[in-house]
């Protein structure tokens, strides 16, 4: 541990090994998790947060940087998404770097990491469309356990996610698939903007099976699975031939049924509606023209 | 080094910070606790980009950064961009187009495009754009901002022909 300090009744441990961070959680109450800290200082800077114990995690090697085995990847939990948006990554999971792209400025891109976006747990964050669409699976460890749980199944709703006290995630596993991605956002603006409805649609020919990840419209992460079984089919996975117009435009309808939104401060619910069928179509359509193409 | 004391690299130099109070972040400890008052503080929850500081070669809102989360890295301030008391090419060339007006925004402006320019020495104006899209100003526009970037990447390479 680099440091270890007290003050006003409050710790921060840097833990530099995954050893001394799962230990330093083991403590009752147990102490936050703290990677790049871009969501959780805006509520300290307001007030409305309180400091306790923190254990900071980003420096501990087994959380950073990522890893290519067959057809898997394995993303640390503090992959910060620069690193994922600036890199081969790129190649391996365009829609994952489509998305880190949008996510605030490049300040804070450059601190915000994967498993914060993760545990923060927000309907609005930027990685959780494409995360659920390629069917991430999280890894979870504690000093005393290690266990894997899906993203769908980790966020159990708004803010709230099924990590234990003493857990943090390790890293997130998605595959690498054969097939274009693509991810869309609506916002008010195109940098530094908080998402009112995002989607993520991926090509998959080895299981001929597009996915579709629905973000800000919704609890909890959202598949629009009728969407995924109407159209996978329709599409000619050797190539040549794409769905008629109409078959589109009832999978964009069918997408946005799933959708479940709220109206709130940034939007109204029949806008985020609107919002998701127009992008369910238009990232359909790109998707669709590459998978041709190719 | 006793139990409420930790120290920061900032422009080169170990400071000890002390009387800290818990979750502080760098910009407070920057502004209030080392004196560093060329980081901006305006909205502390990383929209503006007003306080943008270089840690370990990136930019970062440094209201968004634990103070205590960068012990041990290199954190270059504004006033850490010039070699003595002049001024860099960036604030220069901000400078000589107009790219300041009420100036608050531009000590984050300069970091960036610093940053940027380390990095990427001719950018294109998209680069520019996407690099600078953290940091708001409300009072120039951008036009002039770009101008600057400009400027300094024209100064650079004339700098480097004659070399």
């Amino acid at each position: 541990m680099l440091n270890g300090r007290q003050h006003g009744g409050v710790s921060v441990t840097i833990a530099t090994s995954l050893e001394d961070a799962c230990a330093a959680l083991a403590v009752e109450p147990c102490p936050l998790v703290l990677s790049g800290g871009t969501d959780l200082m805006v509520e300290v800077n307001r007030g409305s947060r309180r400091v306790g114990d923190i254990v900071v995690v980003n420096r501990v090697p087994e959380l950073v940087g990522w890893r290519r085995k067959g057809d898997q990847l394995r993303l640390g939990a503090a992959v910060t998404f620069a690193e994922i948006c600036g890199s081969e990554l790129e190649s391996l999971v365009p829609a994952l770097a489509q998305a880190a792209r949008t996510v605030g400025s490049p300040q804070i891109r450059n601190v915000a990491t994967l498993g914060g976006n993760i545990a923060t747990a927000s309907p609005a964050g930027d990685s959780i469309p494409v995360l659920a669409a390629l069917d991430a699976v999280l890894e979870l460890r504690s000093a005393e356990a290690t266990r894997e749980v899906s993203l769908r199944d980790f966020i159990t709703g708004v803010k709230q996610t099924c990590l234990l006290p003493g857990e943090l995630i390790e890293a997130v596993r998605v595959p690498v698939l054969d097939g274009p991605q693509e991810f869309c956002k609506v916002g008010t603006r195109n940098a530094m903007v908080i998402s009112v409805a995002s989607l993520a649609i991926l090509a998959n020919r080895g299981s001929r099976r597009i996915t579709v990840g629905l973000g800000s419209v919704s609890p909890a992460p959202l598949r629009a699975s009728d969407a995924e079984d109407h159209i996978s089919p329709h599409i000619n996975w050797d190539g040549g031939a794409i769905p008629d117009e109409a078959t589109i435009a009832h999978f964009a309808r069918l997408v946005a049924g799933a959708a479940n939104p709220i109206d709130d401060h940034r939007s109204s619910a029949l806008y985020r509606t609107h919002a998701i069928r127009v992008l369910a179509r238009r990232a359909l359509s790109r998707v669709l023209g590459r998978l041709s193409a190719t | 080094m006793s139990a409420d004391t930790y120290s920061l690299k900032v422009n080169g130099t170990d400071r000890q910070v002390t009387e800290s109070l818990p979750g502080e972040s760098l910009l407070r400890v920057l502004r209030e606790r080392l004196g560093f008052h060329g980081s901006k503080n305006a909205c502390e929850e990383g929209e503006c980009g007003s306080c943008t500081v270089v840690v370990n070669g990136q930019t970062v809102c440094s209201c968004l950064v634990l103070a205590e989360s960068v012990t041990g890295y290199e954190i270059t301030t504004i006033e850490g961009v010039a070699d003595d008391d002049g001024l860099s090419d960036v604030q220069q060339a901000f400078i000589d187009t107009g790219a300041v007006q009420c100036g608050f925004c531009t000590p984050g402006l300069v970091m960036s495009v610093g940053a940027l320019l380390d990095s990427v020495p001719d950018p294109d104006e998209l680069a520019v754009r996407e690099a600078i899209s953290g940091n708001l100003c409300r009072c120039t526009g951008y036009g002039r901002i770009i101008e600057a970037v400009s400027q300094t990447v024209d100064g650079r390479r004339d700098d480097g022909s004659r070399s």
